[in-house]
C-alpha cells in the first residue's frame, strides 16, 4: 500500500500542537474511510487519474482543474467560478455532493457522519501538504454542520407561490431546460433543488447571481420553488 | 352527469372564486391592453394570457412585426452577432392566447378606459400596461434632431438605426474617427454607451486599426467604469478617449451637415457620429397623462401609475427607484405587474414583489462582466436589496464564463418574453 507512514506521523505531531487540536480529524481513522472512494480515485506517490481524478494537492486546488480530467460541466462551471477544495468545501461535497455541483458524475451518496467526513480530510490533508509547511496551509477545520433541518427539508411549498416565483428563474434559465451557458433547472429531485439552493443560500456555490437570488428566499419560497419545479417534471 | 362530492366541492369553491374576485364584469371577460411588445410589454402580455388561462382577454398593441433587441444589438456591431439574430416575431406571442395588433396606439382616454390606434377604431380597457420604452429629449444635444438621425444615428432603439450605424462603421475611411455623445442619467440601459465603445474599438481593432474613438461624456463617471476603462487599457490601449464632464464633455454641439462635433468649443471633423440624447419616456406615456416630467411615476408594488390606478407603466419609461432602465428590469417588473393584474380581474393569488436584474456587457471576445441586483417593494419606491458586480483582474477564464452565461440568458430572456 502507497500511504506514506512517516507523513501521517508528522501531521499527527504537528496537529497535536495546534490550538485546534481537539477539532482536527483522525487520519488513521480517515484512511479506513477512504476505503469507499478507492474504486475510483487514487491517492499517494505514483496516484493516477481512474474514474476519478487522483486527489493529491487537492487542497486549495481549483475545483476541476486537472488539464488531462474530464469533469463533468457542473464541476467546471463551479470551479470556474471561483471554487476551491477547501476543509469546508470538501465537507459540504463529501457530505452530499450534488449540493456542489448538482451535474457531477461522481456517482456516491454522500457520507452522512460528520466524524467520517473530518477524518477523511484529515486523511486527504496529509497528501496535500508538505509537512513543513503545514501551519500555514489549510487548516483541517471541523465540519460545520449544514445538515439541512429535516423539518426544512419537509416543508410542503405552495406550487402556485413556486410558479409566481419561478419566473424570477426564467429570465435566464431556460424553461424547457435548454443549457446553453446557463444550467437547466429542469427535472430536478425536490431535495436537490433545496440543498443547491441553501448551498448558495449559504456561499457554499460560489456564483454571485444565484447566492444572491437564493440570498432572499426564504424556506417557505424555495420549499415553493422545489413544489413547482419538481410538479413539472410530472 | 352526477357530481361526485369532490367535484361538487371543486364547483363551489371555483364559483365562491369568482364571485368574490373584484372586477368580474356582467358581460364578457375583463380586458387588458399592452401597449409596447419590448422586454416589459411582451412578457406581461405572455404571463397574464398564460397565468389567467383564457379568463382575461390580452390585446397586445406593437406597430412593428419584428422586434430587435436592444441587448445584444452592441454585439451585432462588434460582429458577434448577425441583425436576424436579435430579430423576434410575435407569432410565439399570439400562438400563447395574446392578440398581437400591429399599430400605434395614439391617445388614451382614461375615463372612458379606451385606447385609439392609429389605423382608426379604439381598443376598451379595464386594465392598460403601457411600456412605450423611451424617445429622446428635444433639442437635448445642439443641432441635432430626429431630420439628423439618418447623419448621425442614435442607435438606441433597435434596428434599422443598429443597421445604418454598422454601414457608416465599414464605411469609416482608414484612420477616420468615431465619436459618440453620450447620455445624461437616467437613461436606457446604463452600460449601453460603453460596451457599444467596446464593440465599435473591437471591430476596428480588426478592420481600421489606426481608427479613433472620441467620447464626450455629461457624465463625471459611469457605470462598470473600473472595468470598462480596465478593458479598454488592455484591449485597445490608445484608440479611445473619453472626455468626462470634467473636460467639457457635456458641453457638446454637432453639426450634421459637416460632420463635426464641437466638445467644450473644440471643433472636430468626425466620420460617424453616433448621438445618444438625454431620453424620456415614450410619447404614449405623456399622452396618457401617466407622466411627471419625463417619467412616469409608478408605485413598487404592483407598477400601476400614481396618477391612474388602473394604467400601469412598466421598464424604461417608469420612474420606480432603485433599478437601472434595462431589459431585464422591465422583463422583472412585468411579472410582479401581471401577478397583480390576474389578481384583480380574476381574484387570483397575489404574491409579494420581488425584483431583480442583472447587466452582461462585452467588453472584448471572450471577456464578459455583469453586474447585478434584487430589489423590493417599499411604500416609497422599489429599494434595492443586495447586488454584486464583477470585479477587475478577473481571469480569463471567469470572464470567458461571463460571455457564455449572457449567451444562455439571452436565450433564455427572449423565450420568456415572446414564448
Amino acid at each position: 500500500m502507497s500511504f506514506p507512514r512517516f507523513l501521517l506521523t508528522v501531521a499527527l505531531a504537528v496537529s497535536c500542537t495546534a490550538a485546534l487540536a481537539d477539532n482536527f480529524g483522525d487520519p488513521v481513522a480517515g484512511e479506513r474511510v477512504f476505503r469507499k472512494c478507492k474504486s475510483c480515485h487514487q491517492l499517494g506517490e505514483g496516484a493516477k487519474h481512474r474514474i476519478g481524478p487522483h486527489l493529491n494537492g487537492i487542497f486549495g486546488r481549483r475545483v476541476g482543474s486537472h488539464e488531462d480530467f474530464r469533469y463533468s460541466r457542473a464541476l467546471v462551471r463551479a470551479g470556474t467560478g471561483g471554487l476551491e477544495w477547501h476543509a469546508d468545501t470538501l465537507d459540504t461535497f463529501l457530505e452530499k455532493p450534488r449540493a456542489i455541483a448538482s451535474g457531477t458524475r461522481m456517482s456516491f451518496a454522500g457520507l452522512k457522519k460528520t466524524e467520517d467526513r473530518l477524518n477523511l480530510i484529515a486523511y486527504l490533508r496529509i497528501f496535500s501538504d508538505d509537512p513543513a509547511n503545514i501551519p500555514e496551509a489549510d487548516p483541517t477545520a471541523t465540519a460545520t454542520d449544514h445538515n439541512l433541518d429535516p423539518a426544512i427539508l419537509a416543508l410542503q411549498g405552495d406550487p402556485e407561490y413556486g410558479e409566481y416565483l419561478s419566473s424570477e428563474c426564467t429570465t435566464c434559465h431556460q424553461a424547457d431546460g435548454g443549457d446553453d451557458g446557463i444550467p437547466s433547472i429542469v427535472f430536478w429531485p425536490e431535495e436537490d433543488f433545496v440543498l443547491a439552493m441553501y448551498a448558495y443560500k449559504n456561499k457554499k456555490r460560489a456564483h454571485p447571481v444565484m447566492q444572491m437570488m437564493a440570498g432572499r428566499l426564504n424556506a417557505e419560497e424555495i420549499a415553493a420553488l422545489a413544489a413547482y419545479f419538481t410538479a413539472l417534471e410530472q | 352527469m352526477t357530481l361526485n362530492r369532490r367535484q361538487f366541492i371543486g364547483t363551489t369553491a371555483t364559483m365562491a372564486a369568482v364571485l368574490s374576485a373584484p372586477m368580474v364584469r356582467a358581460q364578457g371577460k375583463p380586458r387588458v391592453v399592452v401597449v409596447g411588445g419590448g422586454a416589459g410589454g411582451a412578457t406581461a402580455a405572455r404571463y397574464i394570457a398564460k397565468g389567467s388561462k383564457g379568463a382575461i382577454d390580452v390585446t397586445l398593441i406593437e406597430p412593428t412585426r419584428k422586434y430587435y433587441t436592444c441587448f445584444f444589438s452592441n454585439l451585432y456591431l462588434g460582429g458577434f452577432k448577425e441583425i436576424e439574430d436579435i430579430g423576434h416575431t410575435y407569432g410565439g406571442l399570439a400562438a400563447g392566447g395574446v392578440n398581437v395588433v400591429h399599430d400605434w396606439a395614439v391617445g388614451v382616454d382614461r375615463d372612458a378606459k379606451t385606447v385609439a390606434l392609429a389605423g382608426g377604431g379604439s381598443l376598451p380597457y379595464d386594465k392598460l400596461i403601457l411600456s412605450p420604452g423611451i424617445d429622446f429629449v428635444e433639442g437635448a444635444v445642439e443641432g441635432w434632431g430626429l431630420s439628423a438621425q439618418n447623419a448621425m444615428p442614435h442607435a438606441y432603439k433597435a434596428g434599422s438605426q443598429s443597421e445604418l450605424l454598422k454601414a457608416q462603421l465599414v464605411a469609416m475611411p482608414a484612420g477616420g474617427t468615431f465619436a459618440m455623445v453620450a447620455p445624461p442619467n437616467p437613461y436606457r440601459c446604463p452600460p449601453g454607451p460603453y460596451e457599444r465603445v467596446s464593440m465599435v474599438a473591437h471591430f476596428l481593432k480588426q478592420n481600421n486599426p489606426t481608427a479613433k474613438i472620441i467620447v464626450a461624456d455629461p457624465k463625471p463617471k459611469f457605470s462598470k467604469m473600473a472595468l470598462f476603462q480596465e478593458g479598454w487599457a488592455n484591449h485597445y490601449e490608445g484608440m479611445i478617449d473619453w472626455i468626462g464632464d470634467d473636460f467639457g464633455g457635456g458641453t457638446v454641439s454637432v453639426d450634421p451637415n459637416e460632420m463635426t462635433i464641437s466638445i467644450d468649443g473644440e471643433v472636430t471633423k468626425v466620420d460617424v457620429c453616433n448621438v445618444i440624447p438625454a431620453m424620456k419616456a415614450g410619447r404614449i406615456a405623456e399622452i396618457a397623462g401617466v407622466t411627471d416630467g419625463n417619467w412616469a411615476p409608478v408605485n413598487a408594488a404592483d407598477m400601476s401609475t400614481k396618477a391612474d390606478a388602473d394604467v400601469y407603466v412598466l421598464g424604461d419609461a417608469s420612474s420606480q427607484g432603485d433599478m437601472p432602465k434595462s431589459g431585464f428590469s422591465a422583463n422583472s417588473q412585468a411579472k410582479v405587474c401581471a401577478n397583480a393584474v390576474r389578481g384583480a380581474l380574476t381574484g387570483s393569488k397575489v404574491f409579494p414583489a420581488k425584483f431583480s436584474n442583472t447587466c452582461w456587457s462585452l467588453i472584448a471576445p471572450d471577456d464578459g462582466v455583469k453586474v447585478g441586483a434584487t430589489y423590493e417593494a417599499t411604500p416609497e419606491k422599489i429599494a434595492k436589496v443586495d447586488g454584486f458586480i464583477s470585479q477587475t483582474g478577473e481571469s480569463s477564464d471567469l470572464r470567458k464564463a461571463t460571455y457564455e452565461e449572457s449567451e444562455g440568458w439571452y436565450t433564455g430572456i427572449t423565450t420568456d418574453m415572446l414564448g
